[in-house]
């Protein structure tokens, strides 16, 4: 489903970094790919170029065989099928809930109200969030946001979801609210990519695991193969700070 | 302890006090603090908020300061207004303030004349009357509205020239006039401002070439010249040549006043494009990258989205630069248009009341620019309450 083939991506300000060297992978429709490392490895840069919110250097990435880097694609049409949850939510501050959810249906999508109204209370309702639609996301819990955020995303029926952080801003309470969101939703079918930190989300529901150094995947598998027995030495490190 | 630690500065500066007490809400008043976490209406915060100004207020009359400089504001007003009206008496002006109000508004009398002598017939109807008036056969009609008096019976005969009725009517004076011309080419300068400030603030941020340099280079040009010189230039320059293509056409030439309202929107434009820009980059990334990752495009982000966020923030900004707008306009009278100031100086130039028509145009300006600051704020409170 998407094909990303050797992409390279330097950033030139403030200095020169380079953010993704030779960078390869596929993800097939219905897996869930949790992509760990430390950070400024890469990650982030990797899940921002699959929508082109990155533009790389060098290499292309097909989404369904279309290359988003290509000129003559409509990247807002593409980009209306890859969901995206950022991790300080980004929910618009002057919208309630309910537009945030309905906006995006009306305008992008040229839904029905009718229709839209019903996606918005079915996806606030499955997210856990119906007394609050009226609310502005100023007046929610973080947790509370990042779901409006993710039920704003599905509102879109997304093919495929990306999470970068997802969880790093929030309360530790809160945590496990947002991640039984994204559970449900990969036991659903979705076709997820989630750069995190929570190493228990990528045990439970990860079907491939990606650790990422200085912009280069340097090993993936799955999440048995992964947290038992690492074979490179780089990710035995890695893990072994994380989980001690 | 905070508070004896504060007190010496605190009693030269009153104003120290009242933010100090503000913001340590919690030391002066712990039982509202704690209520105020619990209801968090927004009538309920109000009412805290005046019940911590009344209890600083109270805390600082104990000391005597609160009292003693409110007498202190007013004796100040009164010596300054005092010392200039003694200063004026010393060079025997004579200050007449009832007849400023006839450049406001006076009487004027309408006489209805005739234009032939004849007999005049009276019919009269809702309005008023329709004097027909004969002579050989020959009959002209003059209406006499009903509130005029009517100077002539049925049957008489009117000679030519004759007063047939008259009335009068409360027209505007000069002063008023000049007010209105003011409001106007201020409001019609404020509206193509804007249009000109979004388009000039949006190119601005445009990463096409064409559209940011011909925006840098025309805030530039705009904010590097002085607003007068701009004025004659769209007078005497503008003018000019499209007074002389339009006369080669047969076309009417245009007012000096749309010059006038042409210089005050560029300039404006430029100080609102760089406020809108301001504003436009002060929301954070992550709202474009959103709406964009939704599949926005471009210009539904801008609309939908970084907009109306941004113009929320640069309200503040923009009713100084709209009351700058107004206060501008008084450099308009330069190219022969009787706004409010130009209107003043020739009252002055008839009235010989110099003192008081300057106080009165100064006023007429505060009123304009008080009423637009507090309509402006108004906006903004209902916004942020939002």
């Amino acid at each position: 489903m998407i094909e990303i083939k050797n992409i390279y991506k330097t950033f030139h300000t403030p200095h020169e970094v380079q953010a993704l060297v030779d960078v390869s992978c596929k993800i097939e429709a219905g897996e869930v790919v949790v992509v760990i490392g430390p950070s400024g490895s890469g990650k982030s840069t990797f899940l921002r170029c699959i929508n082109r919110l990155e533009t790389a250097n060098y290499g292309e990435i097909l989404i369904e065989g279309i290359d988003i880097f290509s000129r003559k694609t409509n990247m807002n049409k593409i980009r209306a099928k890859v969901g995206m949850v950022f991790q300080s939510f980004n929910l618009f501050p002057h919208k309630t809930v309910y537009e945030n959810v309905m906006l995006t249906q009306l305008e992008v999508l040229k839904r029905s109200k009718a229709k839209a109204d019903k996606k918005t209370v079915y996806l606030l309702k499955k997210v856990g969030i119906t007394d609050k639609a009226k609310a502005y996301p100023a007046q929610l819990s973080g947790g509370q946001q990042q779901r409006v955020a993710i039920a704003r995303a599905i509102a879109m029926d997304p093919k495929v979801m990306l999470f970068d952080e997802p969880t790093s801003a929030l309360d530790p309470e809160m945590i496990s609210e947002v991640l039984n969101v994204m559970k449900a939703l990969a036991k659903e079918g979705m076709t997820m990519v989630v750069v995190t930190h929570e190493m228990g989300f990528a045990k439970e529901v990860a079907d491939r695991v990606i650790f990422m150094d200085y912009g280069r995947i340097v090993e993936e598998g799955t999440p048995e193969h992964f947290f038992k027995n690492p074979t490179h030495q780089r990710t035995k490190l890695f893990l072994d700070q994380i989980l001690s | 302890m905070h508070n004896f630690l504060f007190c010496p500065v605190l009693a030269l500066e009153p104003n120290k006090l009242l933010c100090y007490a503000t913001f340590n809400k919690n030391i002066f008043l712990p039982s509202h603090f704690d209520e105020r976490s619990e209801k968090k209406s927004h009538k309920t915060e109000k009412a805290k908020k005046i019940i911590n100004m009344v209890s600083n207020i109270k805390r600082l009359k104990k000391k005597g300061l609160y009292n003693f400089s409110i007498v202190l504001f007013f004796v100040m007003l009164f010596l300054t207004s005092a010392s200039l009206y003694l200063a004026a008496a010393k060079i025997d002006y004579v200050w007449r303030w009832n007849r400023v109000l006839k450049y406001f508004a006076y009487n004027n009398t309408v006489e209805i004349k005739t234009e032939t002598d004849g007999t005049a017939v009276i019919v009269s109807n809702d309005k008023g009357w329709n004097i027909e008036i004969t002579k050989n056969s020959e009959q002209n009609i003059y209406f006499v509205p009903k509130k005029a008096k009517l100077n002539i019976l049925d049957g008489e005969y009117v000679y030519k020239e004759g007063i047939i009725g008259s009335y009068s009517e409360l027209k505007a004076g000069i002063l008023a006039s000049g007010l209105w011309l003011t409001i106007k080419s201020s409001a019609i300068a404020t509206i193509f401002g804007i249009i000109i400030g979004l388009i000039c603030g949006i190119a601005r941020l445009s990463s096409n070439p064409f559209f940011k340099w011909s925006a840098i280079t025309y805030v530039e040009i705009i904010r590097g010249s002085p607003l007068l010189v701009q004025i004659f230039i769209w007078y005497f320059v503008f003018g000019s040549i499209l007074d002389a293509i339009f006369a080669s056409h047969d076309f009417t030439r245009i007012e000096p006043i749309w010059y006038g309202i042409a210089a005050l929107a560029f300039f404006t434009g430029a100080y609102v494009g760089e406020i809108v820009r301001a504003g436009i980059q002060s929301i954070n990334k992550g709202q474009a990258e959103a709406a964009r990752s939704l599949g926005m495009s471009g210009y539904q982000c801008m609309r939908y989205i970084i907009l109306p966020q941004a113009l929320k923030r640069i309200l503040p900004p923009l009713a100084g630069q709209f009351i700058n707008l107004i206060k501008d306009s008084s450099l308009l009278g330069i190219i022969a248009i009787r706004e409010l100031t130009k209107a003043t100086r020739e009252v002055i130039s008839t009235s010989l009341q110099p003192f008081e028509l300057w106080f009165m145009c100064a006023i007429m300006y505060l009123v304009l620019t008080f009423s637009l600051s507090m309509a402006l704020q108004f906006l903004e409170k209902r916004s942020l309450i939002k």
